[in-house]
């Protein structure tokens, strides 16, 4: 492993961006890099483009919330470098209070498509320029929030009767992505809720 | 057809009209783009496989866009095996959360038994016996093993092989029943604990596994006999689903996957844990990218696998199965009911749980379907803030609209079968 010696991208991040880098720190060994919310994306680049960096490898992308209410929700990206074999973890925090949002890395690893609406569905934080942000594992109308936030409770938010009732008058379209929404819509079999999600993908159901 | 009635009512109909003619769905009518010009191509047709369907492996759905039989899109719909395992684990102590990781990989439940408590012990500063270590990788292998063999299986079922399905499926049975015989379950097996395993083996277990690891190679022989030169399977899988090395690490694949195209990236070789950087393997690789070299890349995998079983019942020390630490391993029975200190730690530790310090700790391991890593957040309690499993099968699937467009709806049910997905842990 990378043994207790913090990961040198560390010092190069900070030496690169400065201010950006909210703070570094070593937990069970694994080097951590807060950076800030505005320029995730670019630093992220940076990491993945830079010869030196080579992290070509987006392990995995995941948010955590403390069970302090006051501290902020982070998203983590885990970094591999292939070439270098050297693991890192960036941090983004997000504050409660101000909007969830951070800027997508779709476009820097396809690989992140799914595990951004993963966070997007369990969590709650947007990603700004993903291409197809949508539930993934609840179904879009669901109601009930974000399950993984610590304000929802284990068993959910409605009654047992209450979810067996909403998923039994659920309407399936709410399910169904933007080009499956286009062919509906073509037979005039669109609740208006689900029309109103097309409008917003544009023509032909987007991408 | 009443307002209710939706797109995929109409679809689960035999699929045709009351005049007996074929009904298509074209779609674009409302972009308008498709449905004009002097285009040869047909209409579209819409379909759907799943989630009650057996090439799906699973509760997968997927929405199938047809031109003619070349599939245009692909549109995978997840989540209805989601039981939300994640939100449990933060409600559970670190020992509970174990029988959790048997329903992820539940082709694999002991790869992933030993990763979590893998995780679970970075994140505590726990070391393992030395016992302790050779056994986990002994379960770690049999996963493999057992999990390559139901792809095997499962994949030459659905692309009309029956034979290999049987071959393999006895094989497996061999090893359900050691499991058996070491733990007393199959399919979940709950084998570790966080500082150890669950039990040491019994009496006699390694002989029996020996036998069982010399009677593996005929199968595998024969599925080869049957399948690596056969007409029929080199058509149906060659050059069917190609990911340049590339793309695949641009999409986080990982397992066969990755290493189908190119790539050698092995978190056994690359991130050794459980001392496997003193294991004599290699660690195989395609050149295609395709369908095929999964297959190949997945019955070397069988060998090697092989290898280091023999290697591991080698070297097998004998000693105490469970770490030296009366914080995390309960206290014998007999001693918990007759010594004072004994019955305090065995109800502190049933009652209370064992707190991991503040801090957090990323584990993967290499499990038969990639990548498979645990991540724990702990804020000093004996619960996790956040346990997260980076699960290979789901990143490897968002792959497959990719994989599938421009083959034929056939070869979509030999890609799908070629990722190896498992719902469990996909859905979680």
């Amino acid at each position: 492993m990378n043994g207790a010696t913090p990961n040198p991208s560390a010092a190069a991040l900070q030496s690169r961006f400065g201010a950006a880098i909210a703070g570094t720190h070593m937990s069970c060994g694994d080097t951590i890099v807060v950076v800030a919310r505005g320029r995730a994306h670019e630093i992220l680049r940076w990491l993945k483009e830079t010869p030196t960096e080579a992290y070509e490898y987006l392990v995995d992308v995941t948010a955590v919330e403390y069970r302090d209410r006051e501290r902020p929700l982070e998203v983590v990206y885990q970094l591999w470098s292939l070439s270098r074999k050297v693991f890192l973890r960036v941090k983004v925090e997000l504050p409660k209070g101000e909007p969830l949002t951070v800027d997508s890395i779709v476009d820097l690893w396809r690989g992140a498509d799914w595990l951004e609406r993963e966070v997007f569905d369990l969590f709650g934080i947007t990603f700004r320029g993903h291409p197809d942000l949508r539930r993934i594992l609840m179904w879009d109308g669901y109601l009930e929030g974000h399950p993984l936030r610590k304000d929802f409770p284990l068993r959910g938010r409605f009654s047992r009767a209450e979810q067996v009732r909403q998923a039994l008058t659920k309407t399936p379209e709410a399910h169904h992505s933007a080009e499956e929404l286009a062919v509906a819509a073509a037979f005039q079999r669109v609740s208006d809720d689900s029309r109103e999600r097309l409008e917003r993908a544009g023509p032909g159901g987007g991408t | 057809m009443g307002e209710k009635r939706t797109l995929e009512l109409e679809l689960a109909t035999p699929g045709v009209d009351a005049q007996g003619r074929p009904i298509r769905v074209p779609l674009g009518v409302a972009g308008g783009e498709r449905a004009e010009g002097p285009d040869l191509r047909s209409e579209l047709m819409l379909i759907n496989i799943g989630p009650q369907h057996p090439a799906t492996h699973g509760v997968l759905r997927l929405v199938v866009e047809l031109d003619g039989e070349v599939v245009v899109r692909v549109i995978p719909h997840i989540g209805y095996l989601h039981s939300g395992f994640e939100k449990l684990g933060e409600y559970r102590h670190y020992n509970q959360i174990i029988p959790l990781t048997d329903r992820t990989d539940y082709l694999a439940a002991p790869s992933n038994n030993v990763a979590l408590a893998l995780a679970a012990e970075k994140l505590m500063g726990i070391a393992i016996t030395p016992r302790c270590t050779v056994l986990r990788v002994i379960a770690c292998e049999m996963s493999r093993i057992m999990s390559h063999l139901v792809w095997a299986g499962t994949t030459a079922i659905d692309l009309g092989a029956f034979t290999v399905f049987l071959w393999s499926w006895q094989q497996r049975e061999g090893i359900y029943d050691l499991l058996e015989e070491w733990c007393g379950a199959r399919l979940t097996t709950s084998l570790t604990r966080v500082g150890g395993m669950m039990a040491d083996v019994p009496d006699g277990w390694t002989a029996k596994l020996r036998a069982w690891l010399a009677a593996l190679p005929k199968t595998l022989d024969e599925v080869d006999t049957m399948l690596a030169r056969n007409g029929i399977w080199l058509g149906r899988t060659q050059d069917i689903g190609v990911v340049t090395a590339t793309e695949a690490v641009n999409r986080s694949l990982s397992g066969p996957m990755l290493r189908a195209s190119g790539v050698a990236y092995d978190v056994r070789k690359d991130r050794p844990y459980l001392g496997y950087e003193t294991y004599d393997f290699e660690v195989p690789v395609g050149e295609h990218g395709d369908v095929y070299d999964r297959y190949l890349v997945r019955m070397e995998e069988m060998r090697q696998s092989m290898q280091i079983l023999h290697q591991a019942l080698d070297r097998l020390p004998d000693g105490p199965v469970n770490a030296d630490d009366p914080r995390v391993i309960l206290p014998p029975k007999h001693r918990a009911m007759s010594d004072m200190e004994a019955m305090i730690y065995h109800f502190k530790q049933v009652m209370e749980g064992v707190s991991a310090p503040v801090g957090e700790a990323y584990l993967a391991v290499e499990s038969p379907k990639g990548e498979l890593g645990n991540y724990f957040v702990s804020d000093g309690t004996a619960k996790p803030v956040r346990w997260r499993i980076r699960p290979p099968s789901f990143i490897n699937l968002q792959a497959l609209p990719f994989m599938a467009q421009g083959h034929l709806l056939s070869d979509l049910i030999a890609i799908n079968a070629s990722v190896d997905i498992v719902m469990g842990e996909i859905d979680r």
